[in-house]
């Protein structure tokens, strides 16, 4: 019966979405402000509606209810709670109305917030979310739905995936959903200005925290993406270049370089047309990558999606909604006024550069990722785009714009002066230099270029805490001036400068895995190996049963340097329902680098086992969550308090000039 | 979701137990072993998603990596022993995709896109340097109240 009632919600909500999509702009052409603002009533019944049927389908996963198809085919009763629940988005039918559920949760969000927003873009706004729910809960219904019955019911499950019974794995979906599914909303509001044929910084202001916000969660559901890959894959990679992880990346660049643009445009008035592109760029990447994911066109072999219905159904949504806003751009851009002027040297030229080449770097990844699929289609003929590739022209893209960011970043609006920029980075860029140089005096011999990358991630976060420290601490003050200015600088420029000194961490930590080292050999019990700055000892193998797997653990001692750190495990699993192996790598972390065992076959009356040293391998992580911290930072600054769904009371916020 | 993708490719072809390069194919000779490991990490495991036959441990990945070590043994230099396997396998194998009429496009995009969009921009700006600021257009009344508004809200 719950399961029923979640379809009809689920059906429900397809109806309230389709008034949600043409009521409100029928309103906005007859003019009449009664059936525009419907958008906000739709908007919010759409997603109660689209709740309960999560609802209604996690119930199911819960109670392990084998009469649905879905439950049967990726569930198992004796899956711990935690992997049921992750289980309802780790399949493809699941993770669809994951998709429409966070798509309807940010209509809803809209429709509560920004009371500062002016009606008609609202309205429009709404609208065009409204189209975009339409079309992805229609795609559900009717060619994935996760509700339909199994007769008669199994008595047990398939079992999830064993690679997905992971915890990564049960916070991954949802963190970068709500990042891809987040671009929705600035879309949305560009096409809304498009319609309205208006735009100006107030529009720039209305987007930028929801852009900040699906920025945020993709940037940490990419990062939690690759370490899950990292940990769980068990051959310590942790990015591929893989197509379906550069259908999240694309966004996160354009998404990255909107960031940039509605700033220009929130400030100056200057960039208008081009950050409406771009918003209208950054969801057609998202929806570019659900189609890339969703509808198997990479290897149909190897997609679990890949009834053919589904993958022209996306293309067909794919096709309406980035011709029509394209189309709709072409026809009314023209209509609206350029503002601001900026002297070439100024912060708002330097962001155009950064724009310019992060346009650059998306469409580098857009090419190699869609350029194999191309060729084949038009001439038969079958090529490989890998990582190889990317590092050759995607780096070189990068590295450029990186040099330059804290140059920007010092230069003031309007115009600026550029020996002055470049002076109060000198002290950063001298330090970082030294560093480099004396890495490579230091590890003579050894990899040339991984120095320059470790010099490059330390300029970054160098300059930032150099801009940081300039602004808080003028000359000649005390500290106490210095705390008073630390709080008065907006929380945006915290955010920005956290955000920079992220990826400069990143960096540092990518460099690094020049110097990390691998060893393999085939172990018994009481035997060494040794890789980089560790030693580990085979202790013993013994077996462990788990709720729905058998295992065979093996325990090592882990020394560095003669000092012993505590021991790590490693093992390999067979989950029994679908008989199917996999690997938990044993990982010890030391300080910022990591010691990774890998099991591999048992032979020769041994156990095949890889040893790595990785150093400063968390850094790559830990610069994500900077960035991510960064955007959160500044999503709370004072600008954006009127995004906030409820509005503070009048009495707290006569309290606020004490910030 | 990305990676469940990625994940259902390796476990369909890939999980037959062993782990990419094995005890049993590392040559005694670390030289010789290192450059094995660079051509390899340049290969594609052709039955994989996307992955190098260093990174694979399909049975088919496998038996490239022997090959590519037999070659090496032989006195192969690294071009001839990935010309071997291209030879047999086609550009497909190539994880680094040949610079050819072929990719002529693929390869030049970085730096056609790049030039292109500074190309835009210069003219943008020149243009715009030649005209005159727009004044802007008249506030409508419902705008002016809610400029006030806000404003107040702003210093309150």
């Amino acid at each position: 019966m719950i399961v029923e009632i979640g379809h009809y919600a689920l059906a429900l909500a397809f109806g309230v979405s389709i008034i949600q999509a043409l009521v409100p702009f029928w309103g906005l052409v007859r003019q009449d402000r009664a059936l525009a603002s419907v958008g906000s009533s739709a908007a919010l019944i759409a997603f109660a509606l689209v709740a309960l049927s999560f609802a209604a389908l996690v119930t199911a996963y819960v109670r392990s209810d084998f009469s649905v198809g879905n439950v049967v085919a990726n569930s198992h009763s004796a899956q711990p709670l935690i992997y049921k629940l992750t289980s309802v988005w780790g399949n493809h039918e699941g993770s669809m109305l994951l998709w429409v559920l966070i798509l309807t949760l940010f209509g809803a969000l809209v429709a509560i917030s920004h009371n500062s927003l002016p009606p008609r873009l609202r309205a429009g706004a709404l609208a065009a979310q409204g189209l975009v729910a339409v079309a992805f809960l229609a795609f559900t219904l009717f060619t994935s739905n996760p509700f339909e019955r199994l007769s008669p019911a199994p008595a047990e499950g398939q079992d999830l995936n064993p690679i997905l019974q992971d915890l990564g794995l049960a916070i991954h979906p949802p963190l970068l959903y709500i990042g891809y599914v987040g671009f929705s909303i600035t879309y949305a509001f560009a096409v809304a200005a498009l319609i309205d044929g208006r735009i100006d910084a107030m529009w720039a202001r209305a987007v930028r925290p929801w852009t900040l916000l699906a920025w945020t969660f993709l940037t940490l559901g990419i990062a939690m993406g690759s370490y899950w890959a990292y940990y769980e894959l068990g051959w310590g990679g942790w990015w591929f270049w893989d197509p379906v992880e550069n259908a999240s990346f694309m966004p996160w660049i354009a998404g990255t370089a909107l960031i940039h643009s509605t700033v220009v445009m929130e400030k100056r008035d200057a960039l208008k047309v081009w950050t409406i592109l771009l918003a209208i760029l950054t969801f057609s990447l998202s929806l570019l990558g659900t189609f890339i994911v969703r509808s198997g066109v990479l290897t149909s072999v190897h997609s679990f999606a890949s009834d053919p219905a589904r993958g022209v159904f996306i293309l067909l949504i794919l096709v309406f909604f980035v011709g029509g806003s394209l189309a709709l751009f072409a026809w009314r851009a023209p209509l609206l006024r350029q503002g601001g002027l900026f002297a070439p040297v100024s912060r708002e030229s330097a962001l155009v550069v950064n724009n310019i080449f992060l346009a650059t770097a998306c469409a580098t990844v857009f090419i190699g990722t869609l350029y194999p699929l191309v060729l084949e289609m038009l001439t038969g003929a079958k090529i490989s785009v890998g990582a190889p590739f990317y590092n050759a022209t995607f780096i070189p893209v990068m590295v450029p714009l990186l040099l330059i960011l804290p140059l920007g970043q010092s230069l003031a609006w309007k115009r600026g002066d550029l020996l002055g920029a470049a002076q109060r980075n000198a002290m950063a860029f001298g330090l970082a230099v030294l560093a480099a140089l004396a890495l490579i005096a230091f590890t003579k011999g050894g990899p040339v270029l991984a120095p320059l990358g470790i010099g490059l991630g330390l300029f970054l976060v160098l300059a930032a805490g150099f801009d940081l420290a300039e602004r808080i601490v003028p000359r000649a003050s005390g500290w106490r001036a210095a705390l008073s200015r630390a709080k008065g600088l907006p929380r945006s420029a915290w955010g920005a400068a956290l955000a920079h000194a992220g990826i400069g961490l990143s960096i540092i930590g990518i460099a690094a895995q020049a110097w990390s080292t691998e060893a393999i050999a085939v172990l018994k019990p009481g035997e060494r190996l040794a890789s980089g700055r560790y030693t580990i000892v085979l202790e013993s193998v013994t077996p462990r049963t788990g709720p729905n797997f058998r295992a065979e653990v093996a325990r090592f001692q882990l020394f560095s340097g003669g000092r012993e750190l505590a021991p790590l495990e490693g093992s390999k699993r067979i989950y029994t329902a679908r008989n199917m192996p996999t690997t938990e790598a044993g990982i010890r972390t030391d300080g910022l680098s990591q010691a990774y065992v890998s099991l591999g076959e048992a032979q020769d009356g041994g156990v095949a086992v890889r040893l790595y040293d990785k150093p400063l391998i968390l850094l790559i992580w830990i610069g994500s969550i900077v960035m991510a911290a960064g955007g959160v930072l500044s999503l709370s600054d004072r600008r954006f308090r009127l995004a906030v769904p409820k509005r503070a009371a009048p009495a707290t916020a006569a309290a606020q000039p004490a910030e | 979701m990305r990676r469940l993708f990625l994940a259902f490719g390796v476990l369909l072809l890939a999980l037959t137990g062993a782990r990419a390069v094995q005890p049993d194919e590392v040559l005694p000779n670390t030289a010789l072993e290192q450059r094995a490991r660079a051509i390899s990490a340049e290969l594609r495991c052709l039955v994989c998603q996307n992955q190098s036959i260093d990174d694979s441990d399909a049975p088919l990945a496998r038996d490239l990596r022997i090959l590519v070590r037999e070659r090496i043994v032989a006195g192969d230099n690294d071009k001839a022993v990935v010309d071997f396997v291209v030879a047999r396998y086609g550009d497909f194998v190539l994880l680094r995709p040949p610079f050819n009429a072929q990719t002529l496009l693929l390869w030049a995009a970085p730096f056609l896109v790049l030039v292109a969009a500074a190309g835009f921009v210069w003219r943008r700006s020149r243009r715009g340097a030649a005209m005159e600021p727009v004044a802007a257009p008249p506030l409508t009344e419902e705008e002016r109240s809610r400029i006030e508004k806000l404003m107040r809200d702003e210093q309150a």
